[in-house]
């Protein structure tokens, strides 16, 4: 059989669709299955009383962004340029940002960051 | 003058009438193009900028550091524990160094706390960087006030304004007396932020380290020329990310330009056959596109490269250096000088105009070579 121009889009079309359901129900499928690991994280997180995510392993100020102070990025000398690459990913978190310090109103004459 | 370079003024010629033919959409071309470069210059000629600061700031650092660490993290440095590095072969000179961070109250910003080398200042007294005393409109005279690390209030007379090398350390800086540091910072006697080493032989620095290794576990040494080449790769890896996220756009405009270029208007078609009728080679009409092309590139790159240039110096920051800087934000705003160089330049200029250049003249040369009577009535 001949199929034209329109009918073969249309197959190509129906064969992403049923593709992209698929993908939905394979996902649906691991994450039930995923429950009991999630628990078990759970579990390990209020044991170990974990306070971030572990999204990189490199700099501790990305490593830990909630425990992250304004000053350990520099420590190799003075004026010290940060220089993790994982710290382009991460920026400093809103707390830590100067223009939110707590119970302060940034001058001025400050950048907008 | 010989028939070659007649044959090259006549096609520029040509070339200048055909762009002022059609200036609208050349015009609009040079816009976008511009654009594009002006994106891709910024990030270029800011990671430039910044590792030239960073390395600028480096070549006054001194040769060799060493640091303590203890619990795993960096800790301070026992002053007795000098004797034993001295003794090393090739150490002449081994000096503790006070510096330290410090949170402005008002602004949340991190400043540097140093007790300058060689110079003697009272426990009242303090000199900054121009930027911080201007930032915070004090002049030379007047009083900066830093709370101390019990929580007290510190007041200092700036007595004059500290030498900066870099725009940052003009920003940042702020040079105390001994007393005043472990004031500021808590830092008890005996104890220094790290050590520096003067060295006899430059050459001997990896052995140095060596040896300070092994007598003693807990110091780390830090060679500076190690930290120059982290900092350069560290800049060139950051603007390769932002690269990376800005050849979607790149891409775009070149998908743009084939698309412009491989659907050559029913005009210019025409006007090739029309050359082609009248005499012209194959290879005059690549020529005449080359030209074409060439013209609007350098355009937009002059164009691009002077507005990237022009943003570094505005008083607004540009809007990639935060992703540049990363965590180096929680400074006080500095803008790094201009440092852009040759080998910068080239490299934009072949990653944005070579790509145009083919992009536009193959599909010009697929119609010059096909027989002009179906060009034109085409």
């Amino acid at each position: 059989m001949q199929l034209n121009r329109s009918a073969t889009f249309l197959v190509v079309v129906a064969l992403l669709l049923a593709i992209g359901l698929l993908v939905g129900l394979d996902a649906a499928r691991r994450r039930s299955g995923a429950e009991a690991r999630f628990a078990a994280n759970r579990a390990l997180a209020r044991w170990f009383e974990v306070t971030d995510l572990c999204l990189f392993t490199e700099a501790r100020y990305t490593r830990h962004p909630s425990l992250a102070d304004r000053h350990s990025p520099f420590q190799d000398y003075p004026l010290a340029m940060e220089h993790f690459p994982s710290g382009s990913l991460l920026l400093p978190p809103a707390h830590l940002a100067a223009a939110n310090h707590p119970g302060v109103t940034p001058s001025p004459e400050r950048d907008p960051r | 003058m010989s028939e070659g370079v007649y044959r090259h003024l006549r096609v520029i010629r040509y070339v200048a009438g055909s762009l002022r033919r059609r200036w609208r959409k050349n015009v609009v071309l040079v816009g976008v193009y511009g654009l594009v470069i002006f994106a891709l210059a910024s990030v270029v000629f800011l990671t430039q900028s910044l590792t030239h600061e960073s390395v600028a700031a480096l070549s006054a650092a001194p040769e060799i550091m060493v640091q303590w660490l203890s619990a795993g993290r960096h800790g301070l440095t026992p002053v007795q524990d000098v004797g034993a590095l001295t003794r090393i072969a090739g150490v002449r000179a081994v000096v503790p160094r006070y510096w330290a961070y410090h949170t402005d109250e008002a602004t949340g910003e991190t400043l540097l706390l140093r007790v300058p080398e060689g110079r003697q200042l009272r426990e009242d007294e303090a000199t900054a960087g121009a930027e911080v005393l201007h930032r915070r409109g004090i002049a030379v005279g007047g009083s900066l006030h830093l709370r101390g690390y019990a929580g007290e209030s510190l007041v200092l007379t700036i007595s004059g304004v500290a030498e900066a090398s870099t725009p940052l350390e003009s920003a940042a800086a702020i040079h105390v007396s001994e007393g005043a540091f472990r004031a500021l910072t808590g830092m008890p006697e005996g104890q220094a932020t790290d050590l520096v080493l003067r060295v006899r032989n430059r050459r001997e620095l990896s052995t140095i380290a060596t040896k300070i290794g092994e007598g003693q576990p807990a110091a780390r040494p830090i060679i500076r020329d190690e930290l120059v080449r982290t900092y350069t790769s560290v800049f060139n890896w950051r603007s390769g990310v932002i690269i990376a996220t800005l050849l979607v756009p790149v891409l775009a405009f070149i998908l743009f330009a084939w698309d412009k270029a491989a659907g050559l208007s029913p005009d210019e078609r025409r006007e090739i056959g029309i050359l082609k009728a009248i005499g012209w080679e194959t290879s005059d009409v690549i020529l005449l596109k080359s030209y074409e092309a060439f013209a609007v590139s350098v355009a937009a790159f002059l164009l691009g490269g002077a507005l990237a240039v022009t943003s570094l110096a505005l008083p607004q920051p540009p809007v990639v250096l935060p992703a540049l800087l990363g965590w180096s934000t929680l400074y006080p705003p500095f803008r790094p000088g201009v440092a852009v160089g040759a080998y910068q330049v080239a490299t934009l200029f072949f990653l944005v105009v070579f790509p145009y250049l083919v992009a536009t003249v193959v599909p010009a040369w697929r119609a010059a070579t096909t027989d002009p009577d179906l060009v034109m009535r085409a």
